[in-house]
């Protein structure tokens, strides 16, 4: 009896690991869950003036909250879907800019377009860990201050058609 | 005798005059218990990347509006899931990880103690 | 080219050399009572073999041959001579080479060595020792060949990792390995003996010194792992239950408690059972470790790249291993020392016993702690992290039996004995009870606990301090043991609860200034070297005693690969180390400065070293 059992349990434990081998190893987190939107406050990015979440997210509308940062290699990369997103006019993209220098945000905004409708400034990247982000770039579907889906990493087309779809 | 005598030095030598105990931060404790996620099992605290940084001044802030340690769980639980916490709590999933090796320990005294000693 | 190619080929002469062996090993066991000159030849030509791929390998490196897809992934030809060759075990195929180069080794030494054992155990030991080295030449050549070729050939590497590239990392894989691969040899002959029905007491005193072996270098190879931890990873921090780290700690358990346990059989000819099961765990433990490591399972420092067919390629070998030792285990094993399983109380053989018990138990918590998250991933798709916290609760409480059962034990006789020198006793505890009241008594954090545990690791480190000087107890290495022991965790908790901390971020020529301690950012330096560039930041740090450093961490960016990464300046003293680093912050023109003393630093290595200092010394005696 005592053999057979510790056969089993060992046969159990292959099975175990076999199956971990077999599933994704990184952590993925999950981005469907819906998640009431943090409020916070803090300044707009043009004017230093302070503003709050509550008076930029109405209720009924469709955001897209975006981080971004002017040293950020793929922001760069993703910046022209969200030029392209921007075309439509359904949804009301937000910038956070995370931990960046004013002049240097400047001029990657001059150089590569401003497909955003306001623009934030995260100085110490704590904004962007309230709404739960890893880094940049990152970015939130928010519709009724809920965040409906999060996008980790840069956009590309397929995730651009894909908010598309969304939106509608 | 001897022996006494070099305890003596011991305790002479024992007052830490070099050493002092700073109040130990609260932040420290916390910011240990917390996975910096976007590194290589490394704590908040360990690790000197941008998120763990931000997450740091974070719970800095969290501290001076008040919050308790276990508010400050609870709060970063709810936005990354419980992956972020090195302290897995006893709940329905952690069970197992807890009792399994007290359970152990038990089992292992009582085999020992059934078939090994002799009682008088 | 030439290298690659003759380090290939002998990987594939060494692979048939082994089966050869088999049929040899038949042959010569059932026909003869001398053990056949071409076993111990062919042995000898296997090592040989596996050295020349392995010596093949390192000239790769050493000669920047970019042919070799090993030495292009992980070297560059601006790098040291020094890290091109220990970059030849700094990569999953070339730490794998190792690892047959120390499986060859072991078996050659012990067929050599063993001179009082039965031809038979002999044979049958090469024989599972071999089926081992088969299952690693086959990974090799097939799933992990250190000699691919690349075509065209590049003109230059891709560099190794910075973070390797460090002279404890260097050599702490070989040491480490002797050690976890060492417990192979162990392994294989706990298989042959159980199989061949001779576990005895002359048995357990041939094994022991086997386990001595891999013990003192797994000791060194953890301790090796650890420093390189504390400059090179963390921040100050030298263990950070790691995933890795537990891997390595798991099969160092297993063998400690082994080597008391095989004290009992040696002296009692029991336990037989327990010692089997032991033996064939730690090795084991091991190869569950290399799976957990390479096959990318854990999230964790070591990772190494990964991919899913090798770690398939050791799971099923080491299911093999396991059902093949579970196998003989149930079929040949025959539990007849029943009646001698008399131990009184007050008995050496109850104190050991009852070290197995919380030897158990700390590797049933390393292990939970370790593979928990895993199964629990794959049964319910739940993720969750278990770290430093989770150890620490389920460990200290049990750590505090468990030193004053270390400082008593050893006074015990066999068989039946009584306490002697109890006014000794009783007074040290009293001693060490005051003695940590006194160190704490301004703390107020976890004082009782603390004090406790303070307590009872000063009154283990008193009672092997006098025992040095009481010529009664004459075991001098498990004396050294047990009294670097004491010192580790005495070290380990007054690191801990002393440790100070400063974080700021300052910019140069600014000051930081409180209470205590006064930091002065003097200047910055540019710095380049052969393999990399750094900025050195220079600091003046004064204490409230008037005692000035100068410490100058860097800032470093390798240049292949291209990472950059901070180098910890670490002042060591006697009493304690000063330990700075400092970190660029995005789009500022400050610097993060992290400067933290940790007292007591050094006393964790010297007590790690004292610890094998005493199975050094327990080897020594028994030649």
């Amino acid at each position: 009896m005592l053999p057979f059992s510790v056969f089993i349990i060992f046969v159990i434990i292959f099975f175990i690991f076999y199956k971990a081998l077999e599933d994704s190893k990184l952590y993925t987190p999950d981005v469907n869950i819906k998640k009431e939107m943090p409020v916070f406050n803090t300044k707009e990015f043009f004017s230093g003036e302070n503003v709050k979440s509550s008076n930029i997210f109405k209720l009924d509308k469709i955001y897209l909250l975006n981080i971004w940062s002017s040293w950020c290699v793929p922001c760069r990369q993703e910046h022209p879907f969200l030029m392209n997103l921007n075309l439509d006019n359904k949804v009301n993209i937000i910038g956070l800019n995370y931990k960046d220098n004013f002049k240097n945000a400047k001029n990657f905004l001059k150089e590569l377009g401003n497909p955003y409708k306001e623009i934030f400034i995260d100085l110490d990247g704590t904004i962007a860990i309230e709404w739960g982000a890893y880094g940049v770039p990152e970015s939130f579907l928010v519709y009724n201050n809920e965040i409906i889906k999060k996008y980790i990493g840069p956009l590309n087309q397929e995730l651009v058609d894909e908010i598309k779809l969304l939106i509608k | 005798m001897k022996f006494i005598k070099f305890i003596l030095f011991f305790i002479i030598l024992f007052p830490l005059s070099s050493v002092y105990a700073e109040d130990n931060d609260k932040r420290n404790k916390i910011t240990k218990n917390l996975r910096c996620l976007i590194c290589q099992g490394q704590s908040v605290y360990d690790s000197d990347s941008e998120f763990a940084n931000s997450l740091k001044i974070l719970v800095d802030k969290k501290l001076e509006e008040g919050l308790s340690e276990d508010q400050i769980y609870k709060y970063f639980k709810t936005k990354y899931g419980e992956w972020i916490l090195y302290d897995p709590g006893l709940n329905k999933n952690t069970y197992i990880l807890w009792l399994l090796p007290i359970l152990i320990f038990l089992i292992g005294g009582a085999i020992i103690y059934k078939n090994f000693i002799v009682k008088k | 080219m030439i290298y690659s190619f003759v380090g290939y080929y002998s990987l594939i002469i060494g692979l048939i050399i082994g089966l050869s062996l088999f049929y040899f090993s038949y042959k010569n066991f059932n026909n003869s009572n001398i053990l056949d000159t071409k076993i111990l030849s062919f042995t000898f030509l296997q090592l040989f073999f596996v050295v020349i791929s392995f010596i093949c390998l390192i000239f790769s490196f050493v000669v920047s041959d970019f042919s070799n897809e090993t030495v292009f992934n992980n070297s560059h030809t601006t790098k040291p001579l020094f890290y091109k060759i220990s970059g030849t075990w700094g990569n999953h195929e070339g730490s794998l080479l190792l690892w047959l180069l120390v499986l060859t080794l072991f078996i050659f030494l012990f067929l050599v060595s063993t001179k009082n054992q039965s031809v038979k155990y002999k044979i049958l030991t090469l024989v599972f020792q071999q089926i081992i080295i088969i299952g690693f030449f086959l990974f090799l050549i097939l799933t992990s060949n250190p000699f691919n070729y690349i075509f065209p050939i590049p003109t230059e590497g891709l560099g190794l990792n910075p973070i390797l590239q460090d002279p404890a990392l260097a050599i702490h894989p070989p040491i480490l390995y002797l050690g976890y691969v060492g417990s192979s040899i162990i392994f294989s002959s706990v298989l042959a003996a159980t199989s061949l029905k001779i576990i005895s007491i002359s048995w357990a005193s041939h094994i022991k010194k086997w386990v001595l072996i891999s013990w003192i270098f797994l000791t060194l190879g953890i301790l090796l792992g650890s420093i390189w931890a504390y400059y090179e990873l963390g921040w100050g921090g030298f263990w950070f239950w790691d995933p890795v780290e537990n891997v390595s700690l798991m099969p160092w358990l297993a063998l400690t408690t082994l080597l008391h346990c095989i004290l009992v059989l040696e002296k009692k000819s029991t336990l037989t059972s327990w010692v089997i099961i032991l033996s064939i765990a730690t090795f084991t433990l091991s190869m569950c470790g290399t799976f957990l490591v390479r096959s990318g399972i854990l999230n964790s420092v070591h990772t190494f790249a990964n991919d899913p067919e090798r770690g398939l390629f050791i799971l099923v070998f080491l299911f093999i291993l396991i059902f093949l030792s579970i196998l003989i285990f149930f079929i040949f094993h025959r539990d007849n020392d029943n009646k001698s399983y008399n131990f009184f109380w007050l008995s050496k053989e109850t104190s050991i016993l009852i070290n197995n018990w919380f030897m158990m138990y700390f590797l049933s918590v390393v292990l939970i702690g370790t593979v928990y998250p895993i199964f629990l991933d794959v049964i319910s798709s739940q993720k969750i992290s278990v770290g430093p916290p989770f150890y620490h609760k389920l460990m200290i409480p049990f750590l505090i039996p468990f030193l004053l059962m270390m400082a008593i034990g050893p006074k015990l006789r066999w068989i039946k004995s009584q306490l002697e020198d109890k006014i000794y006793l009783i007074s040290f505890l009293v001693i060490s009870i005051l003695l940590a009241f006194l160190v704490l008594k301004n703390f107020n954090q976890n004082f009782l606990i603390n004090t406790i545990l303070i307590s009872s690791a000063l009154y283990l480190f008193f009672i092997t301090l006098r025992d040095f000087f009481v010529k009664k107890y004459k075991n001098i290495s498990q004396n050294i043991a047990h009294f670097g022991f004491s010192l580790l965790i005495l070290s380990i908790l007054f690191n801990n609860l002393f440790a100070s901390e400063i974080i700021t971020n300052l910019k140069v020529g600014e000051t930081f200034e409180n209470s205590k301690t006064k930091i002065v950012f003097e200047s910055v330096v540019q710095k380049k070297e052969k393999n990399y560039k750094a900025i050195v930041a220079n600091f003046t740090i004064s204490n409230s005693n008037g005692e000035e450093d100068r410490l100058s961490p860097e800032l470093r960016i390798y240049n292949q690969p291209v990472i950059a990464t901070s180098e910890a300046y670490i002042k060591t003293t006697l009493m304690s180390d000063k330990f700075i680093v400092i970190n660029l912050v995005q789009n500022q023109d400050f610097f993060n400065v992290r400067y933290q003393v940790k007292p007591f630093m050094l006393w964790i290595w010297l007590s790690v070293i004292l610890i094998s200092i005493g199975g050094i010394v327990s080897f020594l005696h028994r030649r």
